[in-house]
């Protein structure tokens, strides 16, 4: 009985917007750069997830290519961010996103 | 079974993605990122996604896990952080208060539009094409229509787009030699 439910297009909707709202809050409260990018990451994913949902609920394969180009893009993004990081950590050891302000106006 | 695989999987994520957030060690936070990247590339193949979960094993849980794990290495930032602190008073509240209300705005769409796109599952040639419907490689070969008849040009793009992420990497982490 219970095994002939199967899991709708909502359920991965609903799954995807916990997972970007868990993203999200560690964004907003995590002090650590390299925490916060691993929490922009799953947000990303949770994008994809809702993405590869979609494709397959209206049978296009256009959400497929789209994730394929958001993967390229998070890859490119985390290779500069983490180099933007390690060039700051290396100037200031142990920094926390409270001690980078110095780009303020 | 779809419903096991879909309950375990979910239970990957969310569990991984509370790990990334809550823990203190860095370490044990890219390692709860990897466990929450396997669960969604888990419910990739369960929506016949097969290319994007292997890519996102190989891409996300091998390339750019691995890079967060040197970094944190190489920089040695690997101390244990305090979550205790909090620097402005109100922040930890205000940020719970936005996220709940960003999670309860897209539930509520997704639940409100659950009948809105029952009608007409188009199934345009693209997809899975007449063809080779059937067929095992079936989603790659959809995939590949797609992407190399409708998205050339950005696929274009995308290489340029890598090469300036690399050159650009490569110039912020370089030691500057100090002048003589």
């Amino acid at each position: 009985m219970i095994a002939s439910i199967e899991p709708t297009t909502t359920w991965y909707l609903i799954l995807a917007a916990l997972l970007f709202g868990i993203g999200s809050l560690g964004v907003m409260v995590r002090r650590n750069p390299l925490v916060l990018f691993m929490c922009v990451e799953l947000m990303l994913n949770a994008v994809n997830l809702s993405f590869v949902a979609f494709a397959v609920k209206m049978g296009d394969i256009g959400g497929q290519t789209t994730v394929f180009f958001v993967l390229v893009v998070a890859a490119a993004e985390v290779v500069v961010g983490l180099g933007i990081i390690v060039s700051i950590l290396r100037r200031r050891p142990g920094a926390t996103t409270d001690d980078l302000d110095e780009l303020r106006g | 079974m779809e419903l096991v695989v879909f309950v375990i999987a979910a239970a990957m994520i969310l569990v991984g993605a509370v790990g990334v957030i809550v823990r203190t060690h860095p370490v044990h936070c890219a390692l709860s990122l990897i466990l929450t990247l396997f669960g969604i590339a888990v419910l990739f193949i369960e929506e016949n996604a097969q290319f994007l979960a292997a890519v996102q094993v190989i891409v996300y849980a091998g390339a750019i896990v691995v890079l967060f794990l040197f970094v944190i290495m190489l920089l040695g930032v690997d101390g244990v952080e305090d979550l205790r602190v909090e620097p402005f008073k109100i922040q930890r509240p205000l940020a719970a208060i936005v996220s709940v209300a960003i999670v309860g705005l897209v539930i509520a769409a997704a639940v409100s539009a659950r009948n809105a796109f029952v009608a007409a599952p188009v199934i345009s040639p693209q997809v899975a094409g007449a063809a080779d419907a059937g067929a095992h490689d079936a989603n790659i070969r959809a995939l590949a229509r797609d992407l190399f008849s409708n998205h050339v040009f950005t696929f274009e793009l995308t290489s340029a787009l890598l090469v300036i992420a690399v050159v650009g990497t490569v110039l912020l982490s370089r030691k500057i030699k100090a002048a003589p």
